[in-house]
């Protein structure tokens, strides 16, 4: 620690951020555009200008730039000082010179950091008078808005989006006052972490695209704090409402989990909340019509209660989607030996695998944001870009974590980012990417891999027997893999913390084996690796912990013994598994119940339909794929009809004196029941504070104190103001009133300060910038890994992989945009999902005639277009998964092609 | 009076080999190669050689920062500016079209005092005929041995290329040129880390201008005590100034450090052009500020210049005579310099094409008396340390001492509403 004084005032600070961070760690005001905690400093706006002395007796000063300034015991700076404040005005003035000043019409008017800095600056009077700058802006794709007259040229874009994401079509164009952001022509941005361009950008120049077509002001939006629903793992968001839609997601700042950024599948893919195919009101089969018709609540009740009158056997399928609550209030009503988790076996069984080795440890298990420390990289089979997003761009992170070392022997301070690109130069650290499909983090691989998933599992057993020869060695592996083996092993010997990641989403158990055996090998030589594994969904691990049996299983039990009714939640079975398995489950049963929020596949088998509500009007708990329990909280209030799953299946379980024991009416009795149920989740119980909290007596709002309309915005149906719904789940209300400062880290719903109107506002909510928000991050581990644990190794090293002669084997390839069920919903995901197409080695292709083949799978002809790949794999086929237009195959299987 | 650096240049001609080593060429490179890199390094410090370019740094100094050693990163770059893009300014031409291997000497001893492996020439886009005369000097020296492998059997290695800028003015900003080299955008860099440690490629480098590089071999033939001595002043060795402008004999001349202005002005380029009057000088290229009448008695060093309120920059000066409009010349400049600006930092962006927007509208006969304190605002911004680099604050000077020196001029455009000059 350092003393340092500003403006007389002295204090004492950390040394290792800048001069800018500093002072707005100590929470002090000063403006400024080009820099981002994320992005490190480059000192091209000078808007964060402050007087630095040389010493006691320097009364003059000079003018220094906060941003790329070193922290120094014993430094004299003033902000305040006149010379200074008129420079940072005279800078927002030329900045402005060619801004148009249209901020009415702007999406970012009300949320945007330069109104925000113009106010903090001081300049008000404008003495440019000749013709502004002009010009084009460019088509971007669906999900981003350009504007390019808004822009400043802080560089934030570029940098973000280059240096930071990795994205190669967009850059910056000319020079002088004609600097250009943008793509070479107009086109679709390529990078998936697009969106966080709205955000970066401290204008108007980039934004939400989705959220124009339904825009309002951040202020008369009603926001929760939420976790996307998207992926594994848990990104936390906000997500912003009125009347009646979600109209946006931003990212929300989680210091563990996913820093200031989410992908674009988070931030873009919400608009199935607002489709015309939710269910928004009960619907029952009508016996003469065989359709689904709307019927009241009670109607739902007596359905239930005449099954109930038969003391009837239930079986229950949960979701891997819906929250840790619902899923338990469904076991709780059909009882545990009745329910299942809504997953194939192979999906399940590896989420319990995936499970059992971070538990045993002794690997520690990083947070995902913990991943960019990681300075040696190892990725066993999963292409994570599309499969676990974010974490790509963490991975990317720790690209350059290694060659950060230099600059730190020069004593360059990492966050002069000019300085330490350039010494980078194109070192990276040593990176792995062991897929059989293409991955967009093999840019900055040192050496990449491309094979069967069964041989990408044998070659990493031989890594671990390389570290440690312990481990069970592999046999006939050819002389370049030996090599690399060595290069591996080597490379993670050497490291100072490797880190190896892998995932359920090429369905090889031997995979998760070998990611094991490897970290367990390093740990014998005193290595302390992580271990980092995806599951497939946003609650996997949630269901896993509750639940072992799969849905496989439960079509077995179905079968062989006898049910009276099928209970469904949230799960469209389609997806899960093959047509005719769920065919021949639903068969097996009279009454079939879904509780969903969109109509699908499933609901279309069901003779009573619950209307429930998705992450937008549930609260609830998931747990994400290192074992964190967040928490989602309601956004606004859907009506009378649509209810939290957990809140119907609550007063069924009451209602008919099932549960025998307490109360479940509001979320907390659900916790207080879920965790006496499940004592190895009492974390859960732990999030937040419950129901009662109250600050100074007051709830926290999910509407901000400049909320407007609300005493008309229903008056063209009804003049007088209804009664605002009560929130009994947690202590945020739906309305303006209540606390307005700011709340505890698992309420914060907006980001928003005085005098801090834009999401850099985040700085204020933080202990340190860039750091943890005050109170901690929210989210708790319910599990963690066994560090002092001596888990044997895994002994089973699989077959090398034989391509046969008329067969091919063929695995599932993901899609950030194309395979999960609900985000297909916003048409722009929709409009950058591939067409279905099989994946084939060039040369394999060669043998087939024409651009389509003829598939046989499940017994079931289709018919694709080859896709070649000249590294994927010989004797092999990928198949894009989960698209819309494709049913659900069993992965992994061999398939017959023609054609 | 030694005039060192171009005794043996004559108009329109190009020394070959064998004519420069017939003059004594290539002997101070023998000289070097017998001491040791650091002996090299003290012998220019002693001489008080002074960077060329415009900013006057020590050279020898800025070559003891260059890590050498067993552990120092390498390789190490050496690189000759020859961007020469100032306006007003074409001393480099002339070295380089008239005695390209006093270059390759200098480059060759300089790279040997940093222990560079790797060294290029920065050449302007528009020299062509630098250019070819470089290429062909350069492939004589490969084919002498005095380039590549094993230099004269000395053990040091060097390689020389020519990279041709692709025409920027922010090119000759060293950092600048050496984001250009690698082939990134010509922005320039934040200091520190400055280049001797993080220079091309993240490697040590040092950027010195042509004129600095063809002083080294005649210091090191001749030793630094001659090399002080040839001058009038502290800074050693002589310097080519240059005058442009409605004089009588417009042209280059070496001549030591330490002249008066006056006599470069009168004897040299044989004074104003007759019917003009002299009202005022940029002394060292467009980005210096105005000196005057008063000031004709200066001694030109880089301390003299300095104390007069501007600086001696590439030493070759734009004379202003009385009936050229002083407000068109600056709107020329700041014109040049806002076309130039890079575009990354705020204040040179946005406040050059201000200020020459303002000036066309005064220059042509629309000007506000407020204009003229937007303009002095603008020169305060955009002053130094201010900015990323010092474009802006070159770009000032001018304008600044303009003001100072030709008020009236401005504001009898914008009372007359017409240039005063203009029929």
């Amino acid at each position: 620690m350092v003393k340092i004084t500003i403006d007389g005032n002295v204090y004492e600070v950390d040394p290792k951020d800048n001069l800018l961070q500093t002072i707005l760690s100590l929470g002090l005001d000063l403006p400024y555009f080009c820099w981002h905690p994320a992005l490190g400093s480059v000192g091209s706006c000078r808007q964060c200008a402050v007087k630095k002395y040389s010493g006691e007796d320097d009364q003059k000063g000079r003018i220094v730039m906060a941003c790329m300034e070193p922290v120094v015991d014993g430094m004299r700076i003033s902000v305040n000082d006149p010379e200074v404040k008129d420079f940072r005005a005279n800078i927002i003035e030329l900045l402005m010179t060619n801004h148009p000043h249209d901020c009415p019409v702007c999406d970012e008017g009300g949320e945007c950091h330069l109104q925000d800095v113009t106010l903090m600056s001081g300049h008000n009077y404008r003495q440019f008078d000749f013709n502004k700058r002009t010009h084009n802006n460019q088509y971007l794709g669906p999900f981003i808005n350009h504007e390019m007259n808004r822009c400043i040229q802080c560089y934030r874009c570029v940098r973000f989006y280059r240096e930071y994401a990795g994205g190669r079509d967009f850059n910056v164009f000319s020079s002088r006052n004609r600097v250009f952001f943008g793509r070479y022509e107009d086109g679709v941005l390529e990078n998936e972490f697009s969106g966080n361009l709205a955000e970066v950008c401290p204008t108007g120049v980039f934004t939400d695209k989705t959220y124009k077509q339904h825009f309002t002001r951040k202020w008369d939006l009603t926001t929760a704090p939420s976790i996307c629903h998207n992926c594994s793992l848990g990104c936390n968001i906000i997500a912003g409402e009125r009347y009646g839609t979600i109209r946006r997601i931003a990212s929300r700042y989680n210091g563990k989990v996913n820093g200031y950024f989410i992908c674009d599948r988070g931030r873009f893919g919400y608009e199935y909340v607002n489709s015309d195919q939710r269910i928004r009101e009960p619907l029952r089969r009508g016996q003469a019509s065989g359709r689904l018709e709307p019927v009241d609540r009670e109607t739902v009740f007596n359905y239930f209660k005449k099954i109930f009158d038969k003391k009837p056997r239930l079986l229950g399928i949960g979701s891997p989607k819906a929250s840790l609550e619902s899923n338990h209030a469904l076991q709780m009503l059909v009882g545990k030996e009745n329910f299942f988790a809504g997953v194939s076996a192979v999906e399940h069984q590896l989420t319990l695998k995936a499970i059992q080795i971070l538990k045993e440890g002794p690997a520690e298990v990083p947070s995902l944001r913990e991943t960019e420390k990681a300075d040696t990289v190892l990725i066993l089979g999963e292409d994570v870009t599309n499969t676990a997003p974010m974490l790509a761009l963490s991975l990317r992170q720790a690209s350059r974590q290694k060659p950060m070392e230099l600059p730190i022997k020069m004593n360059v301070p990492t966050w002069h980012e000019m300085a330490v690109l350039e010494l980078m130069q194109d070192e990276r650290s040593p990176f792995f990417v062991l897929t059989p499909t293409e991955t967009k983090l093999d840019d900055i691989a040192t050496a990449v891999y491309r094979n069967a998933p069964d041989n990408i599992a044998r070659l990493a057993h031989a890594v671990a027997h390389y570290i440690d020869s312990a481990a069970p060695e592999v046999e006939n592996l050819s002389e370049e893999e030996t090599e690399l083996v060595k290069q591996i092993a080597e490379n993670l010997l050497s490291s100072k913390q490797p880190l190896i990641v892998s995932g359920t989403s090429c369905l090889n158990e031997s995979l998760l084996e070998a990611a094991a055996n490897i970290t367990r090998a390093l740990k014998k030589r005193q290595k302390s690796p992580w271990i980092f594994l995806t599951v497939p969904e946003a609650n996997s691990v949630g269901l896993a912990l509750l639940d072992e049996k799969d849905l496989n299983q439960a079509i077995e039990k179905a079968l062989s013994d006898s049910y009276d009714a099928l209970i469904i939640l949230e799960n469209d079975l389609y997806r899960r598994i093959e047509e005719d398995k769920a065919n021949k489950l639903f068969d097996a049963f009279e009454h079939v119940i879904v509780l969903h929020y969109l109509h699908n596949s499933t609901t279309d088998k069901a003779n009573l339909v619950v209307p429930v509500g998705p992450f937008s009007e549930s609260d609830g708990t998931l747990v994400n794929n290192e074992g964190r329990a967040q928490r989602f909280y309601q956004v606004f209030y859907p009506g009378d009809s649509v209810k939290e799953s957990w809140r119907w299946l609550g007063q069924i379980i009451t209602g008919h004196g099932l549960n025998g024991r307490s109360e479940l009416s509001k979320l907390d009795d659900f916790i207080e029941a879920l965790v006496r149920d499940f004592p190895e989740l009492k974390a859960v119980k732990d999030l937040a504070p419950n129901a009662d909290f109250r600050i100074a007596g007051q709830k926290i709002p999910r509407q901000s104190h400049r909320y407007s309309g609300r005493t008309s915005m229903n008056a063209n149906v009804n003049v007088s103001e209804p009664k605002p719904p009560e929130d009994e789940d947690s202590p945020m209300s739906f309305t303006m009133e209540g606390y307005q400062g700011m709340p505890p880290s698992p309420f914060i719903s907006r980001f928003w300060y005085p005098g801090w109107n834009s999401v850099q506002a985040v700085n204020k909510f933080q202990i340190e910038v860039g750091g943890a928000l005050r109170g901690g991050d929210p989210g708790l581990r319910v599990f963690e890994p066994q560090t002092d644990s001596d888990a044997p190794y895994y002994t089973r090293i699989p077959e090398a992989f034989k391509p046969q002669k008329d067969q091919w084997f063929a695995i599932p390839v993901f899609h950030i945009f194309g395979s999960d069920e609900l985000s297909i919903y916003t048409p722009g995901v929709a409009e950058l999902a591939p067409k279905p197409y099989l994946l084939l080695n060039q040369k394999d292709a060669e043998s087939f005639s024409g651009e389509k083949v003829n598939v046989l799978l499940d017994g079931k002809q289709i018919e694709l277009t080859v896709k070649t790949s000249s590294s994927f794999p010989s004797g092999m086929v990928g198949i894009p998964f989960g698209l819309p237009e494709m049913k659900i195959f069993k992965f992994p299987n061999w398939v017959k092609i023609s054609g | 009076m030694e005039r060192p650096l171009t005794q043996h240049i004559r108009p329109g001609e190009t020394l070959t080999i064998t004519d420069y080593q017939k003059h004594g060429g290539y002997e101070g490179l023998k000289a070097a190669l017998k001491m040791s890199p650091k002996e090299v390094q003290d012998t220019v410090k002693r001489a008080h050689l002074r960077g060329r370019g415009g900013a006057g740094f020590p050279t020898g100094l800025k070559w003891s920062f260059v890590p050498i050693g067993d552990d120092a990163p390498r390789p190490r770059y050496l690189i000759a500016n020859g961007d020469e893009m100032e306006p007003g300014t074409f001393k480099d031409r002339l070295l380089v079209e008239g005695n390209p291997h006093q270059l390759i000497e200098g480059m060759i001893i300089s790279a040997y005092a940093i222990q560079a492996e790797i060294g290029y020439v920065f050449l302007r886009w528009a020299y062509k005929k630098g250019e070819k005369i470089i290429q062909k000097a350069l492939a004589e020296a490969y084919e002498a041995g005095l380039l590549g492998k094993n230099i004269l059997g000395s053990g040091f290695d060097f390689d020389l290329y020519l990279h041709t800028s692709a025409g920027r003015y922010i090119c000759g900003e060293e950092t600048a040129l050496l984001n250009s080299l690698e082939g990134k955008r010509a922005n320039p860099r934040a200091k520190p880390p400055f280049p001797q440690t993080s220079g091309l490629f993240g490697k040590p480098t040092i950027v010195n201008n042509i004129e600095t590089l063809c002083n080294v071999p005649h210091i090191l033939r001749n030793g630094a005590d001659w090399y002080k001595k040839i001058s009038l002043s502290e800074d050693g060795g002589t310097k080519i100034f240059g005058v442009s402008g409605k004089v009588k004999k417009p042209g280059l001349w070496e001549l030591p450090l330490g002249v008066t202005l006056k006599e470069v002005l009168e004897e040299y380029a044989g004074g104003m052009q007759d019917g003009l009057k002299f009202r005022g000088l940029l002394p060292g290229g467009a980005s210096t500020d105005f000196l005057t009448e008063e000031h004709l008695d200066i001694k030109l060093d880089y301390a003299g210049v300095e104390k007069a309120g501007s600086r001696l920059g590439t030493g070759t000066m734009i004379v202003l005579d009385d009936k050229t409009c002083v407000v068109g010349m600056v709107l020329n400049l700041e014109h040049f310099f806002a076309q130039e600006s890079c575009g990354w930092c705020t204040p040179c962006r946005e406040g050059l094409p201000w200020s020459e927007k303002i000036l066309a509208r005064i220059e042509n006969g629309q000007g506000k008396m407020q204009d003229l304190e937007i303009l002095e605002g603008l020169t305060k911004t955009l002053g130094p340390g201010n900015t990323f680099c010092a474009l802006a604050p070159g770009a000032m000077e001018p304008l600044q001492s303009a003001l100072k020196y030709f008020r009236e001029d401005f504001e009898r455009h914008i009372k007359e509403q017409r240039c005063p000059r203009r029929s």
